[in-house]
C-alpha cells in the first residue's frame, strides 16, 4: 500500500515526502474530528450518569 | 523465485503494513483520549467561565423568579469548588446544564429538572471520572463532612458530604428529590454528584450526597470552606 502511494506521488524524493506528510496530516484530522468522537461513545468510561437503561437521560 | 512465492511475500508485506497502521491508529486514539479531550474541555471551561462571570457582572434581569431558571443546554449554570480535591491554583469547574454527551464534554452537567443550587430537593450533577478534563476524577477521596461549594450569581452555597456510595448504573433513585423515595415530599436541600466507577470502567457509579450547610451572600466574601478557615 505504502509502496503504491510512494510510486503514485509526483516529483522527486522531496515532492513525495511532502505528499506523504500532507496525506498523513489529512488522515489524522479526519480521525480526530469524525472517527474518534464516534468511537469514544462506545467506551465504558463515558458513562457517568445513572439511568434506568431506557436511554433517558443520555449517558455521557 | 517462483510466482507463488512472490504472491505470498506480497500478501505478507501487505498484512504487515496493515497491522502496523492499525496499531498506530490505536495509539493515536489513546493520545486523543488522554490528551486532546482535556485540551478541548479546558478551552470550553475557560469560555463558559468567562460567559458566566460576564453574565453575573451585569445587573440581574428584571424578570421575577430565580435567574437560573431557563439556562440553555450546554451553557454555564454555576461554578463548583471541591476543596478536598481541587489543586492549588485550580479554577472552579463550570457546571453546564444538561447531561448529554456534548454537554458533559464541556464540564460537569446538571440534570435538567433536578433542583437548582440552594433549592429544596436534590441538585444532581454528573461529571467525567477520566478524560475530558476528568472533573470528578478524585471524587472517591471525599469524606463525610467535606465541603462542596457552589457559586451562583449572588450566593455561595456550602454543602457538606453526608454519604458516599457505590451503586448500580441503573440506580436512578439516588437522583430523586428524596433519594430512594420517589413519592416523598422533599424538605432537605441536597446535592448529588455522580460519576463512573471504577476509573476507566462503567461497571458501577460513584455517588456523593451532600446537604446544604450555609448560604452566604457573595458580598460577604468567600465562604470559610474556601478560605481554609473551616
Amino acid at each position: 500500500m505504502y509502496g503504491f502511494l510512494w510510486r503514485l506521488f509526483p516529483g522527486g524524493v522531496v515532492g513525495k515526502l511532502l505528499c506523504s506528510l500532507l496525506l498523513a496530516a489529512l488522515v489524522v484530522v479526519l480521525l480526530f474530528l469524525y472517527v474518534f468522537p464516534q468511537v469514544e461513545q462506545l467506551l465504558p468510561f463515558q458513562d457517568v450518569t445513572v439511568d434506568s437503561g431506557t436511554g433517558a437521560p443520555a449517558g455521557g | 523465485m517462483s510466482g507463488a512465492g512472490d504472491a505470498v511475500r506480497a500478501f505478507l508485506r501487505g498484512l504487515g503494513q496493515t497491522l502496523i497502521t492499525l496499531g498506530l491508529v490505536v495509539l493515536l486514539f489513546c493520545g486523543y483520549e488522554v490528551y486532546f479531550t482535556n485540551v478541548y474541555t479546558s478551552k470550553e471551561q475557560s469560555r463558559l467561565g468567562d460567559d458566566l462571570r460576564e453574565q453575573w457582572a451585569e445587573p440581574a434581569a428584571d424578570k421575577p423568579g430565580p435567574v437560573l431558571v431557563g439556562t440553555a443546554l450546554g451553557t454555564g449554570l454555576a461554578e463548583l469548588w471541591i476543596p478536598r480535591v481541587d489543586m492549588v491554583g485550580d479554577q472552579a469547574k463550570v457546571v453546564v446544564e444538561g447531561v448529554g454527551h456534548e454537554d458533559l464534554k464541556r464540564g460537569p452537567g446538571h440534570y435538567p429538572g433536578s433542583a437548582l443550587p440552594g433549592q429544596v430537593g436534590n441538585v444532581v450533577v454528573s461529571g467525567h471520572r477520566t478524560t475530558y478534563g476528568a472533573p470528578f476524577n478524585r471524587l472517591d477521596e471525599l469524606r463525610v463532612g467535606d465541603a462542596v461549594v457552589v457559586e451562583t450569581r449572588d450566593t455561595w452555597f456550602t454543602y457538606r458530604v453526608v454519604r458516599q456510595q457505590i451503586v448500580a448504573p441503573t440506580a436512578v433513585e439516588v437522583t430523586y428529590p428524596v433519594p430512594g423515595d420517589k413519592t416523598a415530599k422533599p424538605v432537605k436541600k441536597l446535592l448529588t454528584l455522580t460519576t463512573c466507577n471504577p476509573k476507566y470502567s462503567a461497571k458501577t457509579r460513584l455517588i456523593i450526597t451532600a446537604e446544604l450547610q450555609t448560604a452566604l451572600a457573595k458580598s460577604a466574601g468567600e465562604p470559610p470552606a474556601l478560605t481554609g478557615s473551616a
